[in-house]
């Protein structure tokens, strides 16, 4: 049976496919006998992880003071429940006020930097914050700040109106075509100039302006997707029941896209994640810039291999988790929209 | 008199009008505003603006690319960094799609140990920041042995050490592809004098680099290895979901006519695949390029880097961002304004 059997398969696929199925097994064991037990030799006993244990601290919250550290964990839970409130309240469709629901997570985003920032007496200037801390706060504010914004650019290149909509094209494909860093590099260095010297704003907010400005960019692509993907007739019906464009678009056609395109905004909000890590540009230090710098200590010179290693593993874990709990979410959406269509025919 | 007049602001066109107005003053105001605020910060500093400045004398070596001298213009210092801006972009763009490709098909090839290898190289690649790999990638460069142990790959022949004394008898290399912490060389066509006008040339370790093949400097070996497999991870998902969007019929029909499975995949899948594949796949060859700008975390030479320099020296941060971003821009809307071409007319062929 078992030669009847491999008959088929020679059969079908020919013997070169069999030898060449043959060929690639055994150069990719052979890939993995040459890789990995170095790999695990080097993880085990030639790496010096004293350099991540012994600054821990360093690499999660940076110079935020250690007794402060409770803001931070309030702000991250408080972000997260309005997160999830926001994602169940999308799928349980409750939705005809889909604009309130992006006014909570703005709400939650705000609030959480005022926390970590602090006011009157209890202020930790922003130049003490860095590592995770900072990695975390900059993702989360820039994608906070740019859904609005993208929203705003994706329906101007919508508009009827010309120049509302050259505008909006000229906005979004000219941060498109741009890398990053310019754009993180021209926000720290020209937006300063065109304010007052009194209002010149911490390195921080430039950074998170430059990550707004960027994200914004591709925010709007998405949610222009979401857009086009909402039927013609939705607007017919909107139009029929004597809803003004508002009206029309915030009560019918943006609750509907919106929805369509929140897997494509946590994509976003990854790229926005390991996007951060450039701001070591503008002198900031987050994770990757804590790792870089760690390694200046006299007692861990030479163990940047650790340090970064590290970093690329927190990193991994967060936007890894992310997309897969993003995931599973889109796959639940399916279901129950399937089970729904069930129902009503 | 009943007549119902209607409040201006309640007439479509007037509204239209008002709210193009509104949108054009605004971003008249805010491209004079920040116009303002940076003539007054030249002014402040005593700089000329304009690209005058282009012309003076950069006073700084490239350490690699087309010819150039620290008595060059600043704006021949620019042109040079575009050149490797360029070289490592269109090097790269090649590298990663074949890359891609190759891992697309390893992880859709149904042998499983294969298939999970390119799962975790994808998955791993994909999830960490770039920066931080182009960063790992040069340290792991710089720890390689030194240049009189250069790892030798298609080992063609080893010497006794040139010039004897200093070299302390060190073995010379000839090999196809020499990897050390000076970078790595590989074996490359050379014009020659002789009758066949292209020669191979293979390098060999020298006493204070490689001679002869192609050299690659520590920082481009990283940069374009960087590039390439964090694209390629990225080329090879889009590879993959092209190919999936076929429908499974296709196979099977392709089967049943009797054609095996690589020439149905060559002949039915792929072809009909690349109508999916190739929006996608530019923007990873746009990414690609605009990414080679965090050439500037490990050292190379290209146009960002270079202008960041220029910069420094002269003051005009502005002016030399405003080249810098001009470049991009035009690199990237001339790619999609191609691409867009190519794809008005692949949907009039196809279906």
């Amino acid at each position: 049976m078992m030669t009847a059997r491999a008959y088929a398969i020679v059969r079908r696929h020919g013997a070169w496919w069999l030898a060449a199925q043959a060929a690639l097994t055994i150069l990719a064991a052979l890939l993995v006998w040459w890789t990995v037990p170095p790999l695990l030799r080097w993880l085990w006993w030639t790496a010096d992880w004293s350099v991540v244990t012994a600054n821990l601290r360093l690499f999660i919250l940076f110079r935020y003071p250690t007794e402060a550290a409770w803001r931070p964990a309030l702000a991250l839970a408080m972000t997260v429940a309005a997160v999830g409130l926001a994602v169940r309240r999308a799928a349980a469709r409750q939705s005809a006020s889909g604009a309130r629901t992006l006014l909570w997570l703005l709400g939650a985003v705000l609030a959480s930097f005022v926390l970590l920032r602090g006011v009157g007496s209890s202020v930790v200037p922003m130049n003490l914050w860095g590592g995770l801390l900072l990695t975390l706060i900059l993702a989360a504010t820039a994608i906070g700040l740019s859904l609005p914004l993208g929203i705003v650019l994706a329906l101007g290149r919508r508009s009827a109106l010309p120049l509302v909509r050259w505008t909006s094209v000229a906005a979004i494909e000219c941060v498109r075509g741009l890398p990053l860093i310019t754009i993180l590099f021209m926000a720290s260095l020209v937006v300063p100039l065109a304010l007052p010297d009194a209002w010149r704003p911490d390195t921080v907010l430039r950074a998170i302006f430059g990550l707004t400005l960027f994200s914004a960019a591709y925010v709007a692509e998405d949610v222009r997707g979401g857009l086009n993907a909402v039927g013609a007739g939705q607007y017919d019906a909107a139009r029929a029941l004597g809803l003004g464009s508002v009206a029309m678009h915030r009560l019918v056609i943006l609750p509907q896209a919106l929805r369509a395109v929140v897997p494509a905004i946590v994509g976003q909000f990854i790229a926005l994640l390991k996007d951060t890590s450039l701001v070591l540009i503008l002198g900031l230090t987050e994770l990757f810039g804590v790792a870089r710098s760690v390694v200046n200590q006299p007692e861990h010179l030479g163990r940047f291999r650790e340090a970064l290693l590290f970093a690329a593993v927190v990193y991994f874990v967060l936007c890894g988790g992310l997309s897969r709990v993003s995931r599973s979410f889109e796959m639940r959406g399916r279901e129950s929209r399937r089970g729904r269509a069930v129902e009503r025919t | 008199m009943n007549a119902v007049v209607r409040h201006p602001l309640r007439n479509e066109r007037i509204r239209a009008a008002l709210a193009q107005l509104a949108v054009a003053a605004f971003v008249l105001a805010l491209v004079g505003w920040l116009a303002a605020g940076v003539l007054a910060d030249m002014r402040a500093r005593n700089l000329v603006p304009g690209f005058d400045f282009l012309r003076n004398v950069a006073g700084f070596g490239i350490s690699e690319g087309p010819a150039f001298a620290p008595t060059d213009s600043y704006g021949r210092a620019l042109v040079v960094g575009l050149a490797n801006t360029l070289r490592v972009a269109v090097v790269g763009i090649v590298l990663a799609t074949a890359w891609g490709f190759a891992v697309a098909l390893a992880r859709i090839s149904g042998n499983v140990l294969l298939g999970g290898m390119a799962r975790g190289y994808i998955e791993a690649l994909r999830n960490t920041p770039l920066v931080l790999q182009l960063v790992l990638w040069l340290s792991l460069l710089r720890a390689l042995p030194p240049l009189s142990e250069a790892i030798a790959l298609g080992s063609v022949g080893a010497g006794a050490g040139a010039a004897g004394g200093a070299a302390g008898g060190a073995a010379t290399q000839t090999a196809w592809l020499l990897l050390s912490r000076k970078g790595a060389a590989v074996a490359w066509w050379q014009l020659t004098d002789g009758a066949p006008f292209l020669a191979l040339d293979l390098p060999t370790t020298g006493r204070f680099g490689y001679d002869g093949g192609l050299v690659l400097s520590p920082e481009f070996a990283a940069l374009l290895f960087g590039l390439v497999v964090y694209t390629g991870a990225f080329i090879a998902e889009v590879v993959r979901s092209g190919i999936e969007a076929v429908s499974h019929g296709q196979l099977e029909a392709a089967r049943a006519v009797g054609l095996r499975e690589g020439q149905a995949l060559r002949l039915i899948v792929l072809p009909q695949a690349m109508r999916v594949i190739v929006p996608p796949l530019t923007n990873q060859y746009l990414n690609l390029a605009k990414n080679s700008s965090l050439a500037i975390f490990i050292g190379y030479p290209d146009l960002f880097n270079v202008s960041q320099t220029v910069g420094n020296q002269t003051g005009q941060f502005v002016a030399v961002l405003g080249i810098v971003m001009a470049v991009y821009l035009t690199i990237s809307l001339g790619t999609s304004l191609a691409m867009n071409a190519y794809s008005r007319r692949a949907r009039w062929v196809g279906r």
